[in-house]
């Protein structure tokens, strides 16, 4: 998030796109509400009438992967009435004329048709975002997965800074990420091309950096494998061994029956974890880890905010802390680490990370100033580059991280797959409000199990009474990929001819 | 300078309890009581929610006031002069909970809130004589029908909390006042079990309740407020970091609560974070490293076997194929510190930079 949690409720309008926050960030929700209490307004864009959409001003609801044409669509009116910050634009940004002239080649009627959201809601919630002191995107899944998920990210971008919605309260361009530290993955380094803190791994000054810090010479000097090119050379037999620490890729990971394959073909896979995870059950090691009650350590939130996990409970016997494993397994291969404390680990990331530079665990412990109205929030929001920084609650106040904001001219591109007279529905997935991810923990909770024990396939009235699909029953969903067995949950959410389901349904029913 | 002197003026001066103190307009005088150390008790308001006024035990006197007026719901006023704990104040706030222990069932020894129940602090506060006008303990029909929310009518006093917690900051409003007077309870529409009508299960009401009328179902009996240890920690779902506290008992989670005042959340949780963190304790976890034997079962074994195992093969595909031959998939639920140890693993001893997580998901 470019903003604060506590910041969503300054803005006059709310726009939220690919969010259903509501069940995936439920907490971060009640910002939203609030500000519907404080009389603001939600614009809601989402195939679904989602709950947020039932309390929405406006709901728009377009064809799933037309996200680029709705906010093309935007655009194109805010530019035709004048309404765009050309204050902003000048001072702030580059490659405005060729983002205005890749406007000429979408109407809002256009953008009309494709989406399938009428004319007039497209102009309306245009003019509501446009004309509005400070106005916020919220965005999830429902803008990234999809193989335009950059092209959708770039468009909410031009959006917000078209209209100047960006480094002040209550505006910015605000991602939600969906786990407690997928952002605290991502700023270690949990990623094939960047080091901790986003330096580029092909970077010859950056290796020459990570190499004196770390007293070795790096092997690898250019960009690795992503999770998809991982499973693919797998498959090609150039990936011989894989050590997966707290992941479920069959269940994760899109195309479950091909991540399935690899496992099995891959010739030595480790797995680290609290469960014995459909993952974990191809390995050839498995190793105990233990829950993050019993251990200590920081997560980094959503709004970039490193907090405090503290121990709670001693690890349960047989188990050991994550970071414990990974320095035993390091030191087999003749590491000869000696991290004595999740603290001691932490001293080396703010030496090695920038934007971690000023992070210690004594400051994590102490209130910040005064600088929110009703709550003491612990913790520091990155940037927070030196002891003395007090951590940035909002990004791009000044300038952008590349100086000046990079309009981008894009095209829209139809879904890469669409219906047939085979496949005649379009299924688009979501998250559950009660379980979460791939349900290792959540289905592990007799309080969540209990009130929702299965994934559950939202389908139309209209397509279950021709189907003769009844509420509750189970029904066989079959993709080119594969097949899941969920249960049926006949509601109005979802039009005709779509249908939706958590991302991470099993295959095959779990029994129990 | 004069941009100072508005600020100046902006700020009120009153004096509370003989006290001169500084407040800003709009603030409560509950707010700025609290703020200079003067506990005022309260049985009705939640910072979470709107002043409410109902309970009448944060009555105090100011000075011109017709009456007591509810600190709770009264905006400070430049130059009042407040009175929070006159004898006459205590007398009014001693009858209040006279009143609501006179139909209240008493079953402290037994209560799920015993230890953190605010009618129990004050009546002993506030040394209430039992029963002044007799003892008509409630008898209304216990309702259970949710997996997590646990029922009592009895022991509600209609502070309305919950109604306003689940209306107001939830946006939902499964919970109203039904029917009146003394068979007043606070009900779904209806009588309809909560899971009927729109409850997200979230638990905000017992987190707002302060009796023990709404309570934890899957913690009762486990251990008394008292006998849990309590530590401050972030939830491992979503990515709003919630701050979590969980009670420990006898090396097992017992129950998670949320402080108001505290973290992103400022008291507030969903159904994850509140009722989804028994897996800690689950029977399934794996406890022993484990390797697969001959036959290509999973067999349970030492730390030095499964360590062994990994160093043999790492090393072998090592020599023959080098670090390109490794991946590795870090985790959206680890630690920054274990992620970051597994990064530096890949790249600096494996020799690899084919890492990556499902940051996508």
């Amino acid at each position: 998030m470019t903003n604060s949690i506590n910041d969503i409720h300054e803005a006059e309008v709310i726009f939220i796109i690919g969010s259903n926050t509501t069940e995936a960030h439920p907490v971060l929700a009640l910002e939203v509400v609030k500000a519907l209490r404080e009389g603001k307004t939600l614009i809601v864009a989402d195939p679904r009438r989602i709950d947020l959409a039932r309390k929405a001003h406006l709901h728009l609801r377009l064809r799933p992967g037309t996200n680029v044409a709705l906010l093309k669509g935007m655009m194109r009116h805010i530019v035709d009435m004048g309404w765009e910050d050309k204050g902003f634009i000048a001072e702030r940004t580059d490659n405005y004329e060729a983002f205005r002239e890749s406007l000429n080649h979408m109407t809002v009627e256009e953008a009309a048709a494709i989406t399938g959201v009428p004319a007039a809601d497209i102009r309306k919630a245009a003019e509501l975002y446009a004309m509005a002191g400070a106005a916020n995107i919220i965005y999830a899944m429902g803008i990234t997965q999809h193989h335009t998920g950059t092209n959708n990210v770039l468009s909410v971008a031009n959006l917000a800074m078209l209209t100047g919605n960006i480094g002040r309260p209550g505006t910015g361009v605000n991602p939600l990420r969906g786990q407690s530290n997928v952002q605290g993955a991502c700023d270690m380094g949990g990623l094939p091309d960047i080091f901790t803190g986003y330096q580029k791994v092909d970077n010859p000054e950056l290796i020459a950096k990570m190499e004196a810090a770390w007293g070795v010479t790096l092997e690898d000097r250019v960009k690795g494998k992503t999770i998809m090119e991982i499973t693919r050379a797998v498959d090609e037999g150039e990936i011989r061994a894989l050590y997966i620490m707290g992941e479920n890729p069959i269940l994760s990971d899109p195309d479950q029956k091909h991540v399935e394959e690899s496992l099995k073909k891959v010739e030595f896979l480790v797995v680290q974890d609290i469960f014995l995870t459909e993952t974990a059950e191809y390995a050839d090691v498995v190793l105990p880890a233990t829950t993050s009650a019993e251990k200590d350590g920081t997560f980094t939130n959503t709004e970039r905010r490193i907090q405090r996990v503290r121990k709670a409970l001693e690890p349960r016997e047989g188990t050991l802390p994550d970071w414990r494993i990974v320095q035993l397994v390091a030191n087999r291969m003749g590491a000869g680490w000696d991290y004595r404390s999740p603290e001691h680990i932490m001293q080396e990331v703010a030496a090695v990370t920038p934007q971690y530079g000023g992070v210690t665990y004594e400051r994590l412990e102490v209130l910040p100033d005064a600088r929110f109205e009703q709550t003491d929030v612990c913790g520091l929001q990155w940037p927070c580059p030196t002891e003395e920084h007090p951590g940035t609650p909002i990004l791009h106040t000044q300038q952008f991280a590349r100086g000046r904001g990079l309009f981008s001219a894009l095209e829209y591109a139809a879904p890469d797959e669409g219906v047939d007279e085979e496949y005649p529905f379009t299924l688009t997935t979501g998250r559950e409000l009660v379980h979460y991810h791939t349900g290792t923990m959540s289905r592990q909770a007799p309080g969540l199990d209990a009130l929702v024990p299965t994934g559950r396939l939202e389908i139309n009235p209209e397509d279950a009474r021709r189907l003769g699909i009844e509420h509750g029953g189970l029904v066989q969903v079959t993709s080119r990929r594969g097949s899941i067995q969920p249960v049926a949950w006949v509601t109005d959410r979802v039009s005709p001819d779509w249908c939706s389901c958590p991302s991470t349904t099993r295959r095959r029913r779990p029994t129990g | 300078m004069a941009i100072a002197r508005e600020a100046e003026e902006r700020t009120l001066t009153l004096t509370v309890n003989g006290q001169e103190v500084k407040a800003a307009p709009g603030q409560t005088l509950l707010q700025v009581a609290r703020a200079m150390g003067v506990e005022i008790p309260t049985l009705c308001h939640d910072d979470r929610l709107e002043p409410y006024g109902a309970c009448r035990l944060c009555l105090v006197e100011v000075e011109g006031a017709r009456g007591p007026v509810p600190a709770c719901a009264t905006k400070v006023n430049d130059g009042m002069v407040v009175q929070t704990h006159t004898d006459k104040i205590r007398r009014l706030r001693k009858f209040v909970l006279e009143l609501l222990l006179s139909n209240h069932p008493l079953d402290c020894p037994v209560c799920e809130a015993a230890g953190d129940c605010r009618l129990q602090d004050y009546a002993y506060e506030y040394e209430v004589n039992m029963s002044p006008w007799g003892w008509t303990p409630l008898n209304f029909e216990t309702r259970d029908d949710h997996p997590n929310v646990a029922r009592n009518p009895n022991r509600c006093i209609l502070c309305g909390r919950c109604v306003r917690i689940c209306r107001d900051v939830m946006g939902i409003g499964c919970w109203g006042f039904t029917n009146r007077g003394y068979d007043t309870i606070i009900d779904t529409p209806y009588n309809l079990p909560l899971q009927e009508v729109g409850c997200v299960s979230c638990g905000q009401c017992i987190s707002t309740c302060p009796v023990g009328a709404l309570n934890h179902k899957r913690s009762r009996y486990a251990a008394r407020h008292w006998q849990t240890e309590k530590t401050r920690t972030v939830c491992p779902y979503c990515g709003v970091g919630c701050e979590l506290i969980l009670h420990t008992s006898r090396g097992k989670l017992v129950r998670v609560t949320a402080d108001v005042g505290s973290g992103v959340n400022n008291g507030n949780l969903c159904v994850k974070g509140r009722f989804g963190m028994e897996f800690v304790n689950s029977d399934e976890r794996i406890t022993s490293p484990m390797v697969r034997d001959e036959e290509g079962n999973l067999v349970e074994t030492t730390w030095d076997v499964a360590l062994d195992r990994i160093e043999q093969n790492f090393k072998r595909i090592k020599s023959e194929s080098g670090g390109k031959a490794f991946a590795v998939l870090a985790s959206a639920k680890c630690t920054n510190e274990e992620n970051y140890l597994l990064q530096k693993f890949t790249r600096a001893v494996l020799g690899t930079n084919n890492i990556d997580h499902c940051a996508r998901l």
